[in-house]
């Protein structure tokens, strides 16, 4: 909007009420950008606030006609803002005001209906304050008592200079009712306009209405206005109207001797305001007032206020962005560290930017020393399994899985009735991917995945300890049928299992029924298990239990002919567990010194003392005297109990 | 004493009246009182004897309210004229911004114009300050005249030490 030659600061009239605010707008116009920024001129309506303001951008282009200068009431500025965007072209709105060198901004009170300007214009301010451009706003109450402004905004606005404009008193009102009725060429009659201010009006335009009426008045009038007529035709007229609140009458001036002297105190603060702003460097204040932000925001300022220290002005943006970056470092630092472990949350550590290295180290330390994923048991190897004609298919696809772990089949499920040799599968390809440890391996039975989560839930870290499974390279589950029924554990497995599946990190589980068979387990689980490859895990045949005779009795050092294997790989046993438990037996009667096994000392240790007594017998000769013949009862001895075996190896283990 | 804190964004100034005993430091102060609007001064506090000599020191608070951002005060203090009182004037001048002396202008008062000035010169040379050769004013304390003038300039020189001093901080 083009500014109005009327409103220029030589036609403003001065007075104490508005003095402060005059020398303010008089300094922005001499040096925009410079002396107030922004500049928050406010006031009741009709006593300046719009004068002023174009005043200042006549005055700015009086000082560099190719200043860019720019006046706008809110309502104008909200109608180009939603132009703009209507029209998509709300960056070039943005850069057109942001390039603008003095921003005039007339009635913002308004903002109270205009949330979403707020946002923009306090956009705008930071940018133009940060270049230096000169933004100054009017409004007739002070950004505080606007409704609903933004904190920021309220802050930002009183940041520079905030003044009030007065009513102006009787002097004032004096010296406007003259200068008017001069405009208008109107001679009035001695102490006629004295009357007139003694009357009073609350602000500029009720005065310039007052002349006017007095002018028409007089104009129709055959004798000039007299004081007396001018009292009884104003106050008649007022008396019609609601009186003007707020009127001082000369009399009151004089009565109070307060409003007088109050001149000089005005005086005295207008002098020390301007030296105040010509002695202050503005990128002091700037500073400063980031310190104060970041104080607020609990940050260690030390830097910042260091700068203040300075005899010259430093780079103060890119210092204050340097700073504002290492804080942001801090935040990521300090949110994953709570993530990792939440007792370091909020520690001082995370408050000092100058410190920034250190907490970034402490972050990995604590990253490093974050409890690792159960890792695979590192003696059940690949070489230590026994292949054989019964396994040989689930071998071979986990070797494929151990040479591109996460490629070529994720999940890997290994499903196989108890003690054929699963868990050791497992931990063997858990083994294999580890790569003596290089990479991070989860390997642990269910039950231990359930008492863990039971444990984070109750420790309340539970993203924490998710955190520990997903940085894992593979995750390998053993018994899987234990989490029928849990339904958290699945649906942290299900979560688990989508983001190591999404990551291509390798999937391996082991159970004793195949997927579909698995009770109590939720079918998007199921579905999951079955979508990479399926293997069963048979019992061991002859030939495999031979091969892991041969294999224990060599882990044991023991000497033994080809019929000891033959024999021992000829009793029924439906596992490997159960193989190794013929083993153990056999080998449970061997003299320490003699590391040779004998097909008779097999014999008799695992069909009894001697062959010819029967297993029962030989049973109850081993029982000493005296305790309970129903002991010697066939279904007590232990070591017939089918699964016994598995118990034992579990113990060991 | 800090004259700007930038972090509290507060500029707290000052002045210390200083002269002989009888010469208006006080009416000084009181002048200002009476002129300053009762929302932004604080108690006047007057140490006095019974015949209206200051004792120790008058200490009058003013709030300027915000200037550029600034909460800014100003704390005047006078010291006791009489020259025993030599300990608490340098109490008093202890952080001073600013000083204005005030001198009596009855020829018969000369002498009692030169010591206090040469105690003030002794004083104030302890904080390596040089005090010769700065502006005066003509004032009637009673009647106001000067007194403002004087503050102002006063304030003006304190200020404009931020500017140059290039400093947050002065002793």
């Amino acid at each position: 909007m083009d500014l109005n030659p009327k409103y220029r600061f030589d036609t403003f009239v001065v007075g104490p009420s508005n003095r402060l605010a005059f020398t303010a707008a008089q300094a922005v116009a001499q040096q925009p950008g410079e002396a107030y920024n922004p500049l928050f001129l406010y006031g009741r309506s009709g006593l300046g606030k719009t004068h002023l303001l174009q005043a200042i951008g006549f005055g700015a282009l009086d000082q560099g006609p190719a200043l860019r200068v720019n006046y706008l009431t809110l309502e104008e500025f909200v109608g180009q803002h939603h132009a703009a965007v209507a029209a998509g072209q709300l960056d070039a709105f943005r850069r057109s005001a942001e390039e603008t060198d003095v921003l005039l901004l007339d009635d913002v009170q308004f903002l109270a209906k205009h949330r979403e300007m707020q946002q923009e214009l306090l956009r705008l301010s930071e940018r133009m304050q940060a270049a230096n451009r000169q933004v100054v706003l009017s409004s007739d109450r002070p950004p505080a008592e606007i409704e609903d402004l933004d904190e920021r905004l309220i802050s930002r606005l009183s940041g520079g200079l905030l003044v009030d404009l007065a009513p102006p008193d009787f002097e004032t009102r004096l010296a406007i009712l003259r200068r008017k009725a001069g405009e208008r060429g109107i001679v009035f009659a001695p102490d006629v306009l004295e009357t007139v201010a003694e009357i009073g009006a609350g602000n500029v335009r009720e005065l310039v209405g007052l002349v006017n009426r007095l002018s028409a008045f007089q104009a129709v009038s055959e004798s000039p206005l007299t004081p007396a007529g001018a009292r009884a035709l104003l106050v008649e007229e007022g008396s019609e109207t609601a009186p003007a609140p707020h009127v001082a009458t000369a009399r009151d001036v004089k009565a109070a001797p307060a409003a007088g002297p109050t001149d000089e105190f005005s005086a005295f603060l207008s002098a020390v305001t301007r030296t105040v702003a010509q002695s202050i460097d503005a990128w002091r204040s700037t500073v400063g007032g980031a310190v104060v932000r970041w104080q607020g925001e609990g940050y260690r300022t030390g830097r910042l206020e260091a700068l203040l220290q300075h005899e010259t002005m430093p780079d103060v943006e890119s210092e204050l962005a340097r700073f504002a970056a290492d804080v942001e470092a801090l935040r990521k630092l300090a949110t994953e560290a709570g993530a990792l472990d939440p007792s370091t949350a909020g520690h001082a550590r995370f408050r000092d930017p100058d410190r920034v290295d250190e907490a970034a180290v402490f972050v990995q330390k604590l990253e490093e020393g974050a409890v690792p994923p159960p890792a695979p048991v590192p003696t059940l190897t690949m070489e230590a399994y026994v292949v054989g004609a019964a396994n040989d298919a689930v071998v071979r696809a986990a070797r494929l899985v151990t040479q591109e772990p996460g490629k070529r089949y994720s999940p890997l499920f290994i499903a196989g009735p108890s003690g054929v040799g699963k868990t050791h599968l497992l931990h063997a390809v858990g083994n294999a991917i580890s790569q003596n440890g290089t990479k991070v391996v989860a390997c642990l039975s269910a039950q231990a995945f359930i008492e863990d989560l039971l444990g984070a839930i109750e420790a309340g870290n539970v993203e924490w300890w998710r955190r520990r499974y997903r940085r894992a390279d593979a995750f390998l589950l053993d018994d899987t049928q234990l989490i029928g029924g849990k339904e958290q554990t699945q649906e942290e497995l299900f979560n688990l299992f989508n983001a190591l599946f999404d990551a291509e990190k390798q999937l391996v589980f082991a159970a004793d029924k195949l997927p579909s068979q698995l009770e109590g387990v939720a079918s998007r689980l199921m579905t999951r298990f079955e979508g990479g490859l399926v293997v069963e895990l048979a019992a061991p045949d002859r030939p495999m239990r031979a091969l892991l005779v041969r294999r224990l009795l060599d882990a044991q050092g023991v000497k033994a002919e080809d019929d000891v294997v033959e024999y021992l790989a000829a009793r029924p046993a439906d596992s490997a567990r159960a193989v190794q438990g013929l083993v153990n037996r056999a080998l449970s009667t061997m003299d320490p010194s003699d590391p040779t096994l004998t097909v008779a000392a097999a014999r008799t240790a695992i069909e009894g003392r001697t062959a010819r007594l029967s297993q029962a017998q030989a049973i109850s000769a081993t029982i000493p005297s005296g305790i309970d013949p129903l002991l010697s009862s066939r279904e007590k001895i232990v070591w017939d109990w089918p699964d016994i075996g598995d118990r034992l190896v579990e113990d060991q283990r | 004493m800090s004259l700007v804190n930038f972090t509290t964004r507060e500029i707290t100034c000052k002045i210390v009246y200083y002269g002989p005993g009888r010469s208006g430091k006080t009416t000084n102060l009181q002048y200002i009182y009476g002129q300053v609007p009762d929302d932004r001064k604080g108690r006047m506090v007057s140490l006095a004897t019974q015949t209206d000599r200051t004792l120790f020191f008058d200490f009058l608070p003013i709030d300027l309210g915000s200037i550029s951002g600034f909460t800014t005060k100003f704390q005047l203090y006078t010291v006791p004229g009489q020259v025993y009182y030599n300990a608490t004037r340098k109490l008093v001048l202890q952080g001073a911004d600013g000083v204005v002396f005030v001198a009596d202008s009855q020829v018969r008062q000369l002498d009692e114009n030169i010591e206090s000035l040469q105690n003030l010169q002794v004083n104030v040379l302890e904080h390596g300050i040089d005090i010769r050769g700065l502006a005066s004013f003509g004032a009637d304390a009673l009647h106001g005249q000067g007194v403002f003038e004087t503050l102002k300039a006063v304030s003006a020189e304190v200020l404009r030490k931020l500017s140059e001093s290039g400093s947050a901080r002065r002793g």
